[in-house]
Protein backbone atom coordinates (compact mmCIF):
# COMPACT_ATOMS: atom_id res chain seq x y z
CA UNK A 1 0.00 0.00 0.00
CA UNK A 2 1.24 3.44 -0.80
CA UNK A 3 1.16 5.93 2.05
CA UNK A 4 0.63 9.64 1.67
CA UNK A 5 3.61 11.91 2.34
CA UNK A 6 1.87 13.24 5.44
CA UNK A 7 1.37 9.77 6.92
CA UNK A 8 5.02 8.96 6.25
CA UNK A 9 6.08 12.26 7.77
CA UNK A 10 4.12 11.64 10.99
CA UNK A 11 5.34 8.04 11.10
CA UNK A 12 8.96 9.14 10.79
CA UNK A 13 8.59 12.12 13.15
CA UNK A 14 5.70 11.40 15.47
CA UNK A 15 4.69 14.44 17.54
CA UNK A 16 4.10 14.44 21.28
CA UNK A 17 5.04 10.86 22.05
CA UNK A 18 4.99 10.00 25.72
CA UNK A 19 2.89 9.78 28.79
CA UNK A 20 1.61 12.00 31.54
CA UNK A 21 0.59 11.12 35.08
CA UNK A 22 -2.82 9.57 34.59
CA UNK A 23 -3.66 10.14 38.25
CA UNK A 24 -3.29 13.90 37.99
CA UNK A 25 -6.67 15.69 38.01
CA UNK A 26 -5.45 17.97 35.24
CA UNK A 27 -4.81 15.00 32.95
CA UNK A 28 -7.43 13.13 30.93
CA UNK A 29 -6.51 9.75 29.48
CA UNK A 30 -8.22 7.96 26.61
CA UNK A 31 -7.25 4.36 25.89
CA UNK A 32 -9.14 3.02 22.89
CA UNK A 33 -8.94 0.02 20.58
CA UNK A 34 -7.84 -3.50 21.42
CA UNK A 35 -4.66 -5.53 20.82
CA UNK A 36 -6.58 -8.26 18.98
CA UNK A 37 -7.95 -5.65 16.57
CA UNK A 38 -4.42 -4.55 15.76
CA UNK A 39 -4.65 -1.03 17.12
CA UNK A 40 -4.60 0.58 20.54
CA UNK A 41 -4.27 4.33 21.04
CA UNK A 42 -3.58 6.12 24.26
CA UNK A 43 -4.11 9.86 24.08
CA UNK A 44 -3.61 12.12 27.08
CA UNK A 45 -4.44 15.78 27.52
CA UNK A 46 -3.43 18.25 30.21
CA UNK A 47 -6.10 20.86 30.74
CA UNK A 48 -5.79 24.26 32.37
CA UNK A 49 -8.59 24.28 34.96
CA UNK A 50 -9.14 28.02 34.61
CA UNK A 51 -9.29 28.38 30.85
CA UNK A 52 -10.18 24.76 29.96
CA UNK A 53 -7.50 24.98 27.31
CA UNK A 54 -5.58 21.82 26.46
CA UNK A 55 -2.04 22.89 27.22
CA UNK A 56 -0.30 19.63 26.46
CA UNK A 57 -1.07 16.34 24.77
CA UNK A 58 0.79 13.04 24.55
CA UNK A 59 0.14 9.80 22.78
CA UNK A 60 1.34 6.27 22.30
CA UNK A 61 -0.11 4.01 19.63
CA UNK A 62 0.14 0.34 18.75
CA UNK A 63 -1.07 0.10 15.19
CA UNK A 64 -0.28 0.61 11.55
CA UNK A 65 1.40 3.69 10.13
CA UNK A 66 -1.95 5.37 9.52
CA UNK A 67 -3.01 4.79 13.13
CA UNK A 68 0.26 6.27 14.37
CA UNK A 69 -0.12 9.27 12.05
CA UNK A 70 -3.79 9.81 13.03
CA UNK A 71 -2.99 9.92 16.72
CA UNK A 72 0.12 12.03 16.23
CA UNK A 73 -1.97 14.53 14.26
CA UNK A 74 -4.71 14.44 16.90
CA UNK A 75 -2.25 15.52 19.60
CA UNK A 76 -1.10 18.41 17.42
CA UNK A 77 -4.64 19.53 16.77
CA UNK A 78 -5.97 19.38 20.33
CA UNK A 79 -3.12 21.41 21.77
CA UNK A 80 -4.16 25.02 22.30
CA UNK A 81 -7.85 24.23 21.85
CA UNK A 82 -10.40 24.31 24.68
CA UNK A 83 -11.94 20.95 25.48
CA UNK A 84 -15.13 22.02 23.74
CA UNK A 85 -13.26 23.04 20.61
CA UNK A 86 -11.34 19.75 20.66
CA UNK A 87 -14.61 17.84 20.74
CA UNK A 88 -15.42 19.34 17.36
CA UNK A 89 -12.51 17.54 15.66
CA UNK A 90 -14.06 14.97 13.35
CA UNK A 91 -12.49 11.82 11.96
CA UNK A 92 -13.23 13.09 8.46
CA UNK A 93 -10.92 16.06 9.12
CA UNK A 94 -8.13 13.59 9.90
CA UNK A 95 -8.93 11.52 6.79
CA UNK A 96 -8.68 14.64 4.69
CA UNK A 97 -5.49 15.97 6.26
CA UNK A 98 -3.65 12.65 5.99
CA UNK A 99 -5.26 11.54 2.70
CA UNK A 100 -6.20 8.20 4.23
CA UNK A 101 -7.55 5.56 1.86
CA UNK A 102 -10.95 3.93 2.65
CA UNK A 103 -9.38 0.88 4.36
CA UNK A 104 -7.69 3.21 6.84
CA UNK A 105 -10.70 5.27 7.83
CA UNK A 106 -11.06 3.25 11.04
CA UNK A 107 -7.69 4.67 12.15
CA UNK A 108 -9.15 8.18 12.03
CA UNK A 109 -12.29 7.00 13.84
CA UNK A 110 -10.11 5.58 16.56
CA UNK A 111 -8.23 8.88 16.86
CA UNK A 112 -11.51 10.78 17.24
CA UNK A 113 -12.60 8.21 19.87
CA UNK A 114 -9.30 8.72 21.68
CA UNK A 115 -9.84 12.50 21.85
CA UNK A 116 -13.38 12.00 23.18
CA UNK A 117 -12.26 9.39 25.68
CA UNK A 118 -9.46 11.61 27.00
CA UNK A 119 -11.81 14.58 27.38
CA UNK A 120 -14.44 12.32 28.96
CA UNK A 121 -11.89 11.10 31.49
CA UNK A 122 -10.82 14.63 32.30
CA UNK A 123 -14.44 15.72 32.74
CA UNK A 124 -15.18 12.78 35.02
CA UNK A 125 -12.26 13.74 37.23
CA UNK A 126 -13.37 17.34 37.29
CA UNK A 127 -17.11 16.98 37.70
CA UNK A 128 -17.18 19.58 40.43
CA UNK A 129 -15.27 22.04 38.37
CA UNK A 130 -17.27 21.41 35.24
CA UNK A 131 -20.44 22.12 37.21
CA UNK A 132 -18.82 25.16 38.76
CA UNK A 133 -18.19 26.81 35.48
CA UNK A 134 -21.80 26.23 34.55
CA UNK A 135 -23.22 27.67 37.73
CA UNK A 136 -22.38 30.41 40.23
CA UNK A 137 -18.91 30.19 41.67
CA UNK A 138 -18.94 28.67 45.11
CA UNK A 139 -16.27 29.24 47.68
CA UNK A 140 -14.50 26.03 48.42
CA UNK A 141 -14.63 25.02 52.05
CA UNK A 142 -11.37 24.24 53.74
CA UNK B 1 28.54 26.35 -2.88
CA UNK B 2 26.31 23.37 -2.77
CA UNK B 3 26.87 20.47 -0.45
CA UNK B 4 26.57 17.03 -1.92
CA UNK B 5 24.97 14.71 0.56
CA UNK B 6 26.36 11.25 0.15
CA UNK B 7 24.15 8.20 0.59
CA UNK B 8 24.79 6.40 3.86
CA UNK B 9 27.37 3.75 3.14
CA UNK B 10 26.04 0.23 2.82
CA UNK B 11 28.11 -2.77 3.79
CA UNK B 12 29.58 -4.86 0.98
CA UNK B 13 27.11 -7.40 -0.40
CA UNK B 14 24.04 -5.30 0.45
CA UNK B 15 21.99 -3.84 -2.38
CA UNK B 16 18.71 -2.17 -1.58
CA UNK B 17 15.93 -3.08 -1.68
CA UNK B 18 16.60 -6.52 -0.21
CA UNK B 19 14.26 -9.30 -1.31
CA UNK B 20 13.56 -11.70 1.58
CA UNK B 21 10.09 -12.93 0.65
CA UNK B 22 11.02 -16.12 -1.17
CA UNK B 23 7.88 -18.01 -0.09
CA UNK B 24 5.81 -15.61 -2.14
CA UNK B 25 7.94 -16.03 -5.22
CA UNK B 26 11.59 -16.40 -6.13
CA UNK B 27 13.68 -14.53 -8.65
CA UNK B 28 14.41 -16.66 -11.68
CA UNK B 29 17.85 -18.23 -11.75
CA UNK B 30 19.74 -16.83 -14.79
CA UNK B 31 20.59 -20.41 -15.79
CA UNK B 32 16.86 -21.15 -16.03
CA UNK B 33 16.24 -18.16 -18.23
CA UNK B 34 19.11 -19.16 -20.46
CA UNK B 35 17.57 -22.61 -20.98
CA UNK B 36 14.17 -21.08 -21.80
CA UNK B 37 15.11 -18.36 -24.27
CA UNK B 38 15.45 -20.47 -27.45
CA UNK B 39 11.94 -21.85 -26.92
CA UNK B 40 10.44 -18.37 -27.23
CA UNK B 41 12.14 -17.75 -30.55
CA UNK B 42 13.49 -20.25 -33.04
CA UNK B 43 12.41 -23.39 -31.16
CA UNK B 44 8.78 -22.37 -31.06
CA UNK B 45 7.15 -25.65 -32.09
CA UNK B 46 4.03 -27.16 -30.60
CA UNK B 47 4.98 -30.25 -28.62
CA UNK B 48 1.82 -31.92 -29.93
CA UNK B 49 2.85 -31.50 -33.59
CA UNK B 50 3.81 -35.05 -34.45
CA UNK B 51 4.78 -34.68 -38.06
CA UNK B 52 7.59 -32.16 -38.32
CA UNK B 53 10.89 -31.29 -36.73
CA UNK B 54 9.56 -28.17 -34.97
CA UNK B 55 7.15 -30.33 -33.03
CA UNK B 56 9.71 -33.05 -32.35
CA UNK B 57 12.17 -30.48 -31.01
CA UNK B 58 9.57 -29.10 -28.60
CA UNK B 59 8.51 -32.58 -27.56
CA UNK B 60 12.11 -33.57 -26.84
CA UNK B 61 12.52 -30.51 -24.64
CA UNK B 62 9.31 -31.30 -22.76
CA UNK B 63 10.38 -34.92 -22.28
CA UNK B 64 13.70 -33.79 -20.85
CA UNK B 65 11.90 -31.45 -18.44
CA UNK B 66 9.62 -34.29 -17.38
CA UNK B 67 12.71 -36.36 -16.58
CA UNK B 68 14.31 -33.52 -14.64
CA UNK B 69 11.20 -32.95 -12.53
CA UNK B 70 10.60 -36.65 -11.94
CA UNK B 71 14.19 -37.17 -10.83
CA UNK B 72 13.93 -34.46 -8.18
CA UNK B 73 11.00 -36.19 -6.47
CA UNK B 74 11.85 -39.83 -7.16
CA UNK B 75 9.11 -40.31 -9.75
CA UNK B 76 9.12 -41.45 -13.37
CA UNK B 77 8.71 -39.04 -16.27
CA UNK B 78 5.33 -40.45 -17.29
CA UNK B 79 3.91 -39.53 -13.90
CA UNK B 80 4.39 -35.78 -14.44
CA UNK B 81 1.42 -33.72 -15.71
CA UNK B 82 2.08 -30.10 -16.62
CA UNK B 83 -0.24 -27.36 -15.37
CA UNK B 84 -0.28 -23.58 -15.10
CA UNK B 85 0.90 -23.66 -11.50
CA UNK B 86 0.20 -25.12 -8.11
CA UNK B 87 -3.27 -23.62 -7.76
CA UNK B 88 -4.33 -25.52 -10.84
CA UNK B 89 -2.47 -28.63 -9.69
CA UNK B 90 -4.28 -28.58 -6.33
CA UNK B 91 -7.65 -27.99 -7.98
CA UNK B 92 -7.06 -30.76 -10.51
CA UNK B 93 -5.91 -33.23 -7.86
CA UNK B 94 -8.77 -32.69 -5.42
CA UNK B 95 -11.60 -32.19 -7.88
CA UNK B 96 -10.30 -34.85 -10.25
CA UNK B 97 -10.00 -37.47 -7.50
CA UNK B 98 -13.34 -36.60 -5.89
CA UNK B 99 -15.03 -37.00 -9.26
CA UNK B 100 -13.20 -40.17 -10.28
CA UNK B 101 -13.62 -42.01 -6.98
CA UNK B 102 -17.17 -40.86 -6.20
CA UNK B 103 -18.50 -44.40 -6.14
CA UNK B 104 -15.94 -45.43 -3.57
CA UNK B 105 -16.65 -42.58 -1.18
CA UNK B 106 -17.05 -38.86 -0.73
CA UNK B 107 -14.95 -38.05 2.32
CA UNK B 108 -11.85 -35.86 2.08
CA UNK B 109 -9.47 -35.07 4.95
CA UNK B 110 -7.34 -31.95 4.99
CA UNK B 111 -6.07 -29.57 7.67
CA UNK B 112 -6.62 -25.97 8.67
CA UNK B 113 -3.30 -24.35 7.68
CA UNK B 114 -3.44 -25.46 4.04
CA UNK B 115 -3.07 -22.87 1.30
CA UNK B 116 -6.33 -21.35 0.07
CA UNK B 117 -5.95 -23.25 -3.20
CA UNK B 118 -6.63 -26.41 -1.18
CA UNK B 119 -9.05 -25.01 1.43
CA UNK B 120 -11.27 -23.20 -1.04
CA UNK B 121 -11.26 -26.19 -3.39
CA UNK B 122 -12.37 -28.39 -0.47
CA UNK B 123 -15.11 -25.90 0.39
CA UNK B 124 -16.40 -26.09 -3.15
CA UNK B 125 -16.35 -29.89 -3.00
CA UNK B 126 -18.51 -29.70 0.14
CA UNK B 127 -21.11 -27.82 -1.90
CA UNK B 128 -20.93 -30.64 -4.43
CA UNK B 129 -21.72 -33.38 -1.95
CA UNK B 130 -18.35 -34.20 -0.42
CA UNK B 131 -17.75 -34.38 3.30
CA UNK B 132 -14.54 -32.65 4.35
CA UNK B 133 -12.72 -32.99 7.68
CA UNK B 134 -10.41 -30.10 8.51
CA UNK B 135 -7.88 -31.41 11.04
CA UNK B 136 -6.60 -28.94 13.62
CA UNK B 137 -2.88 -28.33 14.19
CA UNK B 138 -1.07 -28.16 17.52
CA UNK B 139 0.80 -25.09 18.81
CA UNK B 140 3.78 -26.13 16.68
CA UNK B 141 1.66 -26.11 13.53
CA UNK B 142 1.75 -29.89 13.10
CA UNK B 143 -1.21 -32.21 12.70
CA UNK B 144 -1.55 -35.04 15.22
CA UNK B 145 -1.43 -38.49 13.64
CA UNK B 146 -4.08 -39.71 16.09
CA UNK B 147 -6.48 -37.03 14.82
CA UNK B 148 -5.88 -38.23 11.28
CA UNK B 149 -6.43 -41.88 12.24
CA UNK B 150 -9.68 -41.02 13.98
CA UNK B 151 -10.91 -38.95 11.05
CA UNK B 152 -10.58 -41.79 8.53
CA UNK B 153 -13.77 -43.74 7.84
CA UNK B 154 -14.97 -46.16 5.18
CA UNK B 155 -15.98 -43.30 2.88
CA UNK B 156 -12.58 -41.57 2.98
CA UNK B 157 -11.08 -41.40 -0.50
CA UNK B 158 -8.45 -38.69 -0.17
CA UNK B 159 -6.13 -37.16 2.39
CA UNK B 160 -4.66 -33.85 1.26
CA UNK B 161 -2.05 -32.42 3.62
CA UNK B 162 0.59 -29.91 2.60
CA UNK B 163 4.26 -30.84 2.79
CA UNK B 164 5.52 -27.54 4.23
CA UNK B 165 3.60 -24.45 5.18
CA UNK B 166 4.07 -21.23 3.22
CA UNK B 167 3.75 -18.93 6.24
CA UNK B 168 5.42 -20.71 9.13
CA UNK B 169 7.61 -23.16 7.20
CA UNK B 170 6.48 -26.11 9.31
CA UNK B 171 6.99 -29.52 7.70
CA UNK B 172 4.14 -31.99 8.28
CA UNK B 173 4.88 -35.67 9.06
CA UNK B 174 4.41 -36.57 5.40
CA UNK B 175 6.10 -39.95 5.59
CA UNK B 176 3.84 -41.10 8.44
CA UNK B 177 0.77 -39.74 6.69
CA UNK B 178 1.72 -41.55 3.49
CA UNK B 179 2.30 -44.80 5.33
CA UNK B 180 -1.08 -44.62 7.06
CA UNK B 181 -2.93 -43.75 3.85
CA UNK B 182 -1.18 -46.54 2.00
CA UNK B 183 -2.18 -49.06 4.67
CA UNK B 184 -5.79 -47.89 4.57
CA UNK B 185 -5.99 -47.76 0.78
CA UNK B 186 -6.65 -44.02 0.74
CA UNK B 187 -5.06 -41.67 -1.78
CA UNK B 188 -2.59 -39.13 -0.41
CA UNK B 189 -2.13 -35.79 -2.13
CA UNK B 190 0.34 -33.21 -0.90
CA UNK B 191 0.77 -29.59 -1.87
CA UNK B 192 4.57 -29.60 -1.93
CA UNK B 193 5.08 -26.16 -3.42
CA UNK B 194 7.28 -24.93 -0.58
CA UNK B 195 9.13 -28.22 -0.09
CA UNK B 196 10.17 -29.40 -3.55
CA UNK B 197 13.69 -28.23 -4.31
CA UNK B 198 14.22 -27.08 -0.72
CA UNK B 199 14.19 -30.36 1.22
CA UNK B 200 14.32 -34.01 0.07
CA UNK B 201 11.03 -35.25 -1.40
CA UNK B 202 10.65 -38.87 -2.48
CA UNK B 203 7.20 -39.93 -3.61
CA UNK B 204 7.93 -43.63 -3.17
CA UNK B 205 9.67 -43.55 0.20
CA UNK B 206 6.94 -41.22 1.45
CA UNK B 207 3.98 -43.04 -0.16
CA UNK B 208 2.79 -39.89 -1.90
CA UNK B 209 0.20 -40.61 -4.61
CA UNK B 210 -0.35 -37.11 -5.98
CA UNK B 211 1.86 -34.06 -5.51
CA UNK B 212 1.59 -30.40 -6.56
CA UNK B 213 4.60 -28.26 -7.38
CA UNK B 214 5.22 -24.89 -8.92
CA UNK B 215 7.95 -23.27 -11.04
CA UNK B 216 8.21 -19.81 -9.51
CA UNK B 217 8.89 -21.03 -5.98
CA UNK B 218 12.06 -22.79 -7.09
CA UNK B 219 13.77 -20.04 -9.12
CA UNK B 220 11.84 -21.02 -12.24
CA UNK B 221 9.21 -19.13 -14.24
CA UNK B 222 5.70 -18.14 -13.13
CA UNK B 223 2.69 -19.66 -14.85
CA UNK B 224 3.96 -23.22 -14.92
CA UNK B 225 3.62 -26.07 -12.45
CA UNK B 226 3.17 -29.79 -12.37
CA UNK B 227 1.12 -32.52 -10.80
CA UNK B 228 2.75 -35.83 -10.02
CA UNK B 229 0.19 -38.62 -10.48
CA UNK B 230 1.26 -42.10 -9.37
CA UNK B 231 1.00 -44.77 -12.09
CA UNK B 232 1.75 -47.91 -10.08
CA UNK B 233 0.77 -49.21 -6.62
CA UNK B 234 -1.80 -47.79 -6.91
CA UNK B 235 -2.52 -46.39 -10.36
CA UNK B 236 -4.21 -43.07 -9.60
CA UNK B 237 -6.91 -41.83 -11.90
CA UNK B 238 -7.91 -38.21 -12.15
CA UNK B 239 -10.94 -36.86 -13.99
CA UNK B 240 -9.94 -33.98 -16.28
CA UNK B 241 -11.35 -30.63 -15.21
CA UNK B 242 -10.83 -28.97 -18.57
CA UNK B 243 -11.92 -30.39 -21.91
CA UNK B 244 -9.89 -30.13 -25.09
CA UNK B 245 -7.22 -31.91 -27.06
CA UNK B 246 -6.55 -34.62 -24.50
CA UNK B 247 -3.00 -33.55 -23.71
CA UNK B 248 -1.13 -34.92 -20.70
CA UNK B 249 -2.64 -38.40 -20.83
CA UNK B 250 -6.10 -36.87 -21.01
CA UNK B 251 -5.80 -35.27 -17.61
CA UNK B 252 -5.00 -31.73 -18.67
CA UNK B 253 -5.83 -30.44 -22.12
CA UNK B 254 -4.18 -27.39 -23.58
CA UNK B 255 -1.09 -26.74 -25.69
CA UNK B 256 1.97 -27.15 -23.53
CA UNK B 257 3.77 -24.03 -22.33
CA UNK B 258 7.07 -25.25 -23.74
CA UNK B 259 9.36 -22.40 -22.59
CA UNK B 260 7.81 -22.52 -19.12
CA UNK B 261 8.15 -26.28 -18.95
CA UNK B 262 11.78 -26.11 -20.06
CA UNK B 263 12.34 -23.55 -17.31
CA UNK B 264 10.62 -25.69 -14.70
CA UNK B 265 12.77 -28.64 -15.74
CA UNK B 266 15.98 -26.61 -15.55
CA UNK B 267 14.96 -25.24 -12.14
CA UNK B 268 14.39 -28.78 -10.85
CA UNK B 269 17.71 -29.97 -12.24
CA UNK B 270 19.59 -27.14 -10.50
CA UNK B 271 17.68 -27.79 -7.27
CA UNK B 272 18.49 -31.49 -7.35
CA UNK B 273 22.21 -30.82 -7.75
CA UNK B 274 22.51 -27.90 -5.33
CA UNK B 275 19.75 -28.43 -2.78
CA UNK B 276 21.78 -29.97 0.04
CA UNK B 277 24.48 -27.34 -0.02
CA UNK B 278 21.98 -24.53 -0.44
CA UNK B 279 19.82 -25.78 2.43
CA UNK B 280 22.82 -25.81 4.77
CA UNK B 281 23.69 -22.22 3.85
CA UNK B 282 20.09 -21.03 4.20
CA UNK B 283 19.69 -22.77 7.53
CA UNK B 284 22.86 -21.14 8.86
CA UNK B 285 21.74 -17.69 7.67
CA UNK B 286 18.23 -18.20 9.07
CA UNK B 287 19.63 -19.27 12.44
CA UNK B 288 21.92 -16.25 12.48
CA UNK B 289 18.95 -13.95 11.83
CA UNK B 290 16.89 -15.65 14.54
CA UNK B 291 19.74 -15.51 17.02
CA UNK B 292 20.39 -11.79 16.42
CA UNK B 293 16.75 -10.86 16.76
CA UNK B 294 16.22 -12.98 19.87
CA UNK B 295 19.31 -11.71 21.63
CA UNK B 296 18.60 -8.04 20.98
CA UNK B 297 14.85 -7.85 21.53
CA UNK B 298 12.51 -8.94 24.31
CA UNK B 299 8.92 -10.10 23.75
CA UNK B 300 9.66 -11.99 20.53
CA UNK B 301 7.92 -15.23 19.64
CA UNK B 302 8.95 -17.77 17.00
CA UNK B 303 5.87 -19.14 15.26
CA UNK B 304 5.79 -22.83 14.39
CA UNK B 305 8.02 -25.76 15.28
CA UNK B 306 11.70 -25.01 14.67
CA UNK B 307 12.43 -28.71 14.69
CA UNK B 308 10.28 -29.48 11.65
CA UNK B 309 11.09 -26.42 9.61
CA UNK B 310 12.08 -25.29 6.13
CA UNK B 311 15.68 -24.07 6.07
CA UNK B 312 14.91 -20.60 4.66
CA UNK B 313 11.88 -19.71 6.77
CA UNK B 314 11.59 -17.67 9.93
CA UNK B 315 8.23 -16.46 11.18
CA UNK B 316 8.55 -14.25 14.20
CA UNK B 317 6.19 -12.05 16.17
CA UNK B 318 7.47 -8.82 17.65
CA UNK B 319 4.88 -8.51 20.37
CA UNK B 320 3.42 -5.04 21.02
CA UNK B 321 4.44 -3.85 17.55
CA UNK B 322 1.91 -3.99 14.74
CA UNK B 323 3.21 -5.76 11.63
CA UNK B 324 2.27 -3.22 9.00
CA UNK B 325 3.90 -0.38 10.91
CA UNK B 326 7.04 -2.52 11.13
CA UNK B 327 6.98 -3.17 7.38
CA UNK B 328 6.65 0.58 6.84
CA UNK B 329 9.82 1.17 8.87
CA UNK B 330 11.81 -1.44 6.96
CA UNK B 331 10.55 -0.43 3.55
CA UNK B 332 13.88 -1.19 1.88
CA UNK B 333 13.37 -4.86 2.81
CA UNK B 334 10.71 -7.06 1.20
CA UNK B 335 9.14 -9.41 3.77
CA UNK B 336 5.55 -10.32 4.66
CA UNK B 337 3.36 -9.91 7.72
CA UNK B 338 0.42 -11.85 9.13
CA UNK B 339 -1.09 -8.58 10.25
CA UNK B 340 -4.69 -7.94 9.28
CA UNK B 341 -3.72 -4.56 7.86
CA UNK B 342 -1.57 -6.21 5.22
CA UNK B 343 -4.18 -8.73 4.08
CA UNK B 344 -6.89 -8.18 1.53
CA UNK B 345 -9.51 -9.53 3.92
CA UNK B 346 -8.42 -7.34 6.86
CA UNK B 347 -8.24 -10.52 8.93
CA UNK B 348 -5.04 -11.59 10.64
CA UNK B 349 -3.34 -14.74 9.35
CA UNK B 350 -5.57 -17.81 9.70
CA UNK B 351 -2.44 -19.95 9.87
CA UNK B 352 -1.11 -18.18 12.95
CA UNK B 353 -4.57 -18.20 14.53
CA UNK B 354 -4.72 -21.97 13.97
CA UNK B 355 -1.64 -22.35 16.19
CA UNK B 356 -3.75 -21.00 19.02
CA UNK B 357 -1.94 -17.68 19.05
CA UNK B 358 -3.92 -14.60 19.93
CA UNK B 359 -4.80 -12.17 17.19
CA UNK B 360 -2.35 -9.73 18.75
CA UNK B 361 0.52 -12.17 18.09
CA UNK B 362 -0.62 -12.63 14.49
CA UNK B 363 -0.81 -8.84 14.03
CA UNK B 364 2.82 -8.60 15.13
CA UNK B 365 4.23 -11.32 12.90
CA UNK B 366 6.81 -11.04 10.16
CA UNK B 367 7.69 -13.80 7.72
CA UNK B 368 11.30 -13.82 6.56
CA UNK B 369 11.79 -16.00 3.50
CA UNK B 370 15.46 -16.48 2.72
CA UNK B 371 16.46 -17.74 -0.68
CA UNK B 372 19.27 -18.68 -3.02
CA UNK B 373 20.36 -15.11 -3.73
CA UNK B 374 20.41 -13.72 -0.19
CA UNK B 375 23.80 -13.04 1.40
CA UNK B 376 24.96 -13.05 4.98
CA UNK B 377 25.61 -9.31 4.71
CA UNK B 378 21.93 -8.88 3.83
CA UNK B 379 20.90 -11.01 6.79
CA UNK B 380 22.95 -8.78 9.10
CA UNK B 381 21.50 -5.64 7.55
CA UNK B 382 17.96 -6.97 7.93
CA UNK B 383 18.53 -8.01 11.55
CA UNK B 384 19.98 -4.60 12.49
CA UNK B 385 17.22 -2.72 10.72
CA UNK B 386 14.42 -4.80 12.24
CA UNK B 387 15.90 -4.42 15.72
CA UNK B 388 16.17 -0.66 15.26
CA UNK B 389 12.62 -0.21 13.97
CA UNK B 390 11.06 -2.55 16.54
CA UNK B 391 12.76 -0.57 19.30
CA UNK B 392 11.51 2.73 17.86
CA UNK B 393 7.96 1.45 17.50
CA UNK B 394 8.00 0.08 21.01
CA UNK B 395 8.83 3.56 22.25
CA UNK B 396 5.51 4.45 20.64
CA UNK B 397 3.60 1.42 21.86
CA UNK B 398 1.31 1.80 24.87
CA UNK B 399 1.17 -2.00 25.06
CA UNK B 400 4.93 -2.38 25.39
CA UNK B 401 4.96 0.27 28.09
CA UNK B 402 2.14 -1.47 29.98
CA UNK B 403 3.79 -4.87 29.63
CA UNK B 404 7.06 -3.44 30.94
CA UNK B 405 5.15 -2.03 33.93
CA UNK B 406 3.95 -5.56 34.63
CA UNK B 407 0.34 -5.02 33.58
CA UNK B 408 -1.35 -8.20 32.36
CA UNK B 409 -2.75 -7.10 29.02
CA UNK B 410 -5.19 -9.98 28.91
CA UNK B 411 -6.89 -8.59 32.01
CA UNK B 412 -7.39 -5.09 30.61
CA UNK B 413 -10.93 -4.21 29.58
CA UNK B 414 -10.31 -3.20 25.98
CA UNK B 415 -12.73 -1.14 24.06
CA UNK B 416 -12.90 -3.18 20.87
CA UNK B 417 -14.17 -1.40 17.82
Amino acid sequence: MAYSDKVIEHYNNPRNVGQMDKNSTAVGTGLVGAPECGDVMRLQIKVNPETRVIEDAKFKTFGCGSAIASSSLATEWVKGKTVDEALEIKNTDIVKELALPPVKIHCSVLAEDAIRAAIGDWKKKNVAMVEQTAGPVAVAAN
Amino acid sequence: MSTVLSEPKLPAGVHLPIYMDNHATTPMDPRVLEAMVPFFTNKFGNAASRNHSFGWEAERAVDLAREQIAKLIGATAKEIIFTSGATESNNLAIKGIAEMYRERGNHIITQVTEHKAVLDTCKRMEKQGCRVTYLPVNADGLIEMDDLKRAIDDKTILVTIMFANNEIGVIQPVEEIGKLCHERGILFHTDAVQAVGKIPVDVNAMNIDVLSLSGHKIYGPKGVGALYVRRRNPRVQIAAQMDGGGHERGMRSGTLNVPGIVGLGAACEIARLEMDEEAAILRAMRDRLKEKLESNLDFVHVNGSMEHHLPGNLNMSFIHVEGESLLMGINDIAVSSGSACTSATLEPSYVLKALGLGDDVAHSSIRFGLGRFNTQAEVDYVADKVIDVVQKLRELSPLYEMAKEGIDLTKVQWQAH
